[in-house]
């Protein structure tokens, strides 16, 4: 009972010290305000000349900058003055044009041999950093539903075109309904649509009326145009995003049907969720001859127009669209140059060769939500979001000639033009989205979050410093060296892990402040203990530490499981919460059992010693 | 031979089941009745944080917001008289905040917009849903952990005891109408964390003293085990309430209601993990015999 670590032991706390030392470092370094800018298209050489021109930009007007750095695809500046930044920003805009992407960012300041070894800062979540967040909905109903009325519409002139002859045709709910005169032609429809829709299933309940002809949508096929739909969304948010020029954005999938925006920084949250709030879509469609056409309201700058009747199918939508630009035709009125991709160009050309003199219509549809409020059995006002479409033509222009992969659109304002270019060249819906969930922190209370998160772990560390001296003196002096250790591999774990803070984080970070010493009372007073019974000084150490051992773990293994729950439910900040609690849970066993042990042995272990200071 | 002083705790158990049945009652009554003065997170709503240059009269700003035509807005200040928080249940219109501002900002007066929160009914619904799933998937993984580790007896009492904590420091929520948002949901499993973490000591000592002293009564070996634990249990929470005291004091208006749910249960905590959890043990009889079943060599008896 000699209480000696042996020396792999003590190697190991040495190590891992520097390790808490080496990781935590970078979060000390306070980073530099600073603007990042990029090109629209991957395309685009970011060099040392365009540099030269943004270094151009800042010296007239007369803002400090440093450390200029370009690679190609984007370049950095640092700036000296945080209070400039927006101000570069503008200036930078101005200097470059509308081509380049300019954003503010923060650069961090980690010194290379540090971010050699990996080292970086924690990452801040939202509520520190500022910032806007959106949870967006993708009506995935509706995705299906477009796919089922454009195979409907193909499936009545392929009908038309073999001369199978129907009574009607059309789409109820999930369903396409057909409706015969004589069993014969049921039979041949049928048997079509298996041979060129092998996505549509015939329904054959026995019992079913023979007249008709009823196809689902299977299974595969739905998962696939849902699958396909989130993707197309989650690509144009991304797009959109990078058009506002915010740096490191975050656009992910959540759940089945889920999207989450996250947009660290922005200083114009208005203008952030305009872009990203408008979801918007483009068709273009003949105008109706004749057959039942869809009739909708015609809006041009100058005022509502009559109605216009279009054709129910669209030739092509906005998902066709692979760049879009405003700009002015010979009389100085805004228009909207369009290009296509490849299969959008043929079917635009396919479409238009025999139609020369018809009117082609461009239908603007917007996907927006509003609260309907009921009242249900109870007597309670109950408030559910109601999606709904608004749709409206903005322009109705004869065919001239053959359209092909480049076009205009005129009619609409310079505003208007500007943002439908935008909106088009970010790529359009495959389904429309609902906002469901936002929240928007200015930076301001970001930065007042952090100092308040600092403040408080520092006046709650040192008052449970100060509390472990005075009950336990110089064992307590040896829980007060563990427990900042543990504070310095939190935060050194949490640096390498990328593991984001927040402010519930920070509160967990205090809350294991408090509750990390346990293990260490939990020592002590088991040691204390063993001396009243009578145990040597070397053997009440050595039982204490080894008794006490049982109910730590065991208590630390169920607060674990509790945070690992409470990870699994939470979202954002309160995961971040179940975050830095698990990691303190583990980094203070370790600095409150291992490290203690290895203090006290160093100090008392292996002598004679009468009293305890404890 | 052991100079500890060992109290009667378990002398006074009758008194504790009374304290903790009107506790009990008193919060059951008032979450069945009232229900939890739900948050934005679980309610869904609009919430726009607004700052001033100058102390704002609340009173003042609700009327011009009606007079605008917002729907009962709700305006109170938050944390500061200089800042105000408005909840509406408005619609999630994209110019709602800057109306607001507009509205607000009024003849001289700078305002800043601090933060706005939407959440639409459904994610609040699914968010009441999860958390509930959540607690009792906890109760029900740490039940299982600690029969697995100790024994049935001690794994009933230990999650009743929970129950107990949860209940009113949820119950003194309700009571006290403090907004219950996410990061008290988060609390409160902090608390379950926190108060396991006291029985689960108290039960390991129990445990071990039913081993080894082989003639006392259940009374006597639970009433020595408190007493050799009190010490470590009132150290603990004292550093624990250390640190809540300067969250709840300095870590700002939104970790305000976090901190004031831990402090309710760490200290229900340390009351019931000496008292509840204790009692419950003796409720259901636990004695010698419970414990020779298992015997694992982790321990071993090294004393004279």
């Amino acid at each position: 009972m000699l209480n000696k670590f042996p020396l792999w032991k003590n190697i190991l706390i040495v190590l891992v010290i520097a390790f808490g030392f080496i990781y935590a470092t970078p979060n000390f370094y306070p980073p530099d305000p600073a603007i990042q800018l990029s090109g629209q298209s991957g395309a685009m050489v970011i060099d040392d000349s365009v540099l030269q021109k943004v270094e151009g930009a800042l010296d007239e007007a007369g803002i400090d900058y440093f450390d200029g750095q370009a690679d190609g695809e984007s370049l950095l500046v640092r700036l000296q003055d945080i209070n400039l930044q927006l101000r570069a920003k503008e200036v930078i805009q101005a200097e470059m044009g509308g081509e380049y992407i300019v954003a503010l960012n923060l650069a961090p300041t980690t010194p290379d041999w540090l971010s050699s070894l990996g080292g970086q800062p924690m990452k801040l979540g939202l509520d520190l950093s500022g910032g806007v967040h959106f949870l967006l909905e993708v009506d995935l109903a509706s995705a299906v539903a477009v796919r089922l009325e454009g195979d409907l519409q193909e499936i009545k002139t392929v009908l038309r075109e073999e001369r199978i002859r129907y009574r009607s045709f059309e789409l109820k709910g999930n369903q396409i309904i057909g409706q015969f005169r004589d069993v014969e032609q049921v039979k041949k429809a049928t048997a079509l649509i298996r041979n060129s829709y092998r996505d549509l299933l015939p329904e054959t309940t026995p019992g079913q009326n023979p007249l008709s002809l009823v196809l689902n949508l299977s299974i595969a096929a739905t998962s696939i145009i849902e699958d396909s739909a989130i993707k197309q969304n989650l690509t144009s948010l991304r797009n959109r995003v990078n058009e506002l020029g915010v740096s490191e954005p975050l656009v992910s999938r959540q759940g089945k049907n889920r999207i989450v925006v996250e947009l660290p920084g922005v200083q114009d949250t208005a203008e952030a969720k305009r872009i990203i709030g408008k979801t918007a879509n483009l068709e273009f469609r003949f105008e109706a001859q004749g057959k039942s056409g869809e009739r909708f309201e015609f809006k041009t700058p100058r005022g509502q127009g009559p109605e216009a009747e279009l054709e129910k199918k669209a030739i092509i939508t906005g998902e066709n669209v692979t760049d879009a630009q405003p700009s002015f035709d010979q009389n100085g009125r805004p228009q909207v140059s369009i290009t296509l991709d490849a299969k959008g160009g043929w079917q635009m050309g396919h479409a238009t060769r025999d139609n020369v003199g018809r009117r082609l219509g461009v239908l603007f549809i917007e996907y927006k939500t509003k609260l309907e409020k009921t009242v249900d059995e109870n007597g309670e006002l109950v408030i559910t979001p109601v999606p709904y479409i608004e749709q409206h033509v903005i322009s109705l222009a004869t065919v001239q000639s053959q359209l092909g992969k480049q076009f205009v659109i005129t009619g609409l304002e310079q505003r208007e033009s500007s943002e439908l270019a935008l909106l088009l060249r970010a790529g359009a819906l495959a389904a429309p989205m609902y906002i469901v969930e936002e929240r928007t922190i200015g930076p301001s209370l970001g930065a007042d979050n952090i100092n308040l998160g600092v403040k408080s772990v520092t006046v709650g560390m040192a008052m449970v410093l100060l509390f472990m001296v005075v009950i336990y003196r110089a064992f307590g002096l040896a829980a007060n060296v563990a427990l900042t250790m543990n504070l310095l591999l939190l935060v050194a774990f949490m640096s390498l892990l990328g593991a984001t803070l927040t402010l519930p984080g920070i509160a967990g970070i205090v809350l294991t402040v408090g509750m990390a010493v346990d293990a260490n009372v939990l020592i002590f007073s088991r040691i204390r203990e063993e001396r009243n019974n009578g145990a040597t000084v070397q053997g009440s150490i050595s039982a204490g530490y080894d008794r006490a051992f049982v109910s730590i773990l065991d208590a630390n293994i169920t607060t674990l499981i509790v945070a690992l729950i409470l990870f699994l439910i939470g979202s954002g900040p309160v995961q971040g919460f179940a975050v830095t609690l698990s990691i303190g849970i583990l980094t203070s066993m370790f600095t409150s059992i291992v490290m203690t042990r290895g203090l006290v042995n160093l100090v008392v272990g292996g002598r004679k010693i009468e009293k305890l200071w404890i | 031979m052991t100079d500890l002083k060992v109290y009667n705790f378990m002398g006074i158990r009758k008194y504790a089941v009374i304290f903790s049945a009107i506790l009990l009652s008193v919060s059951a009554w008032s979450l069945y009745t009232q229900g939890l003065a739900l948050g934005l997170d679980f309610s869904g709503g609009t919430q726009i944080e607004v700052g001033y240059e100058q102390p704002a009269n609340v009173g003042e700003l609700r009327e011009k917001l009606a007079a605008a035509g917002f729907d009962n807005p709700v305006v109170v200040h938050f944390g500061s008289e200089t800042d105000v928080l408005i909840r509406l249940q408005g619609e999630p219109d994209q110019k709602l905040a800057e109306q607001i501002v507009e509205v607000l900002k009024g003849d001289d007066q700078q305002i800043e917009l601090r933060r706005v929160d939407y959440v639409g009914p459904q994610i609040g619904e699914e968010l009441r849903e999860d958390g509930g799933l959540g607690m009792l998937t906890a109760l029900a993984v740490v039940m299982l952990y600690v029969a697995i580790r100790f024994q049935l007896k001690f794994s009933i009492a230990a999650v009743l005891a929970l129950v107990h904590d949860v209940v009113i420091t949820l119950g003194i929520f309700s009571l006290a109408r403090f907004e219950f948002d996410l990061t008290v949901l988060a609390a409160v499993l902090a608390v379950v964390g926190y108060s396991l973490n006291d029985t689960i000591v108290v039960s390991d000592r129990i445990r071990e003293n039913f081993r080894k002293i082989r003639k006392a009564t259940a009374i006597e070996v639970i009433n020595e085990s408190l007493s050799q634990t009190l010490w470590r249990t009132i150290n603990t929470s004292v550093t624990t309430m250390l640190v809540l005291l300067a969250l709840f004091f300095i870590g700002g208006e939104l970790i305000h209601n976090f901190a004031i749910a831990l402090m309710i249960g760490v200290g229900i905590g340390t009351y019931s993990s000496i008292y509840v959890a204790a009692t419950l043990m003796l409720g259901l009889k636990v004695d010698r015999e419970d414990l020779l079943e298992q015997v694992e060599g982790e321990l071993v008896d090294d004393l004279p």
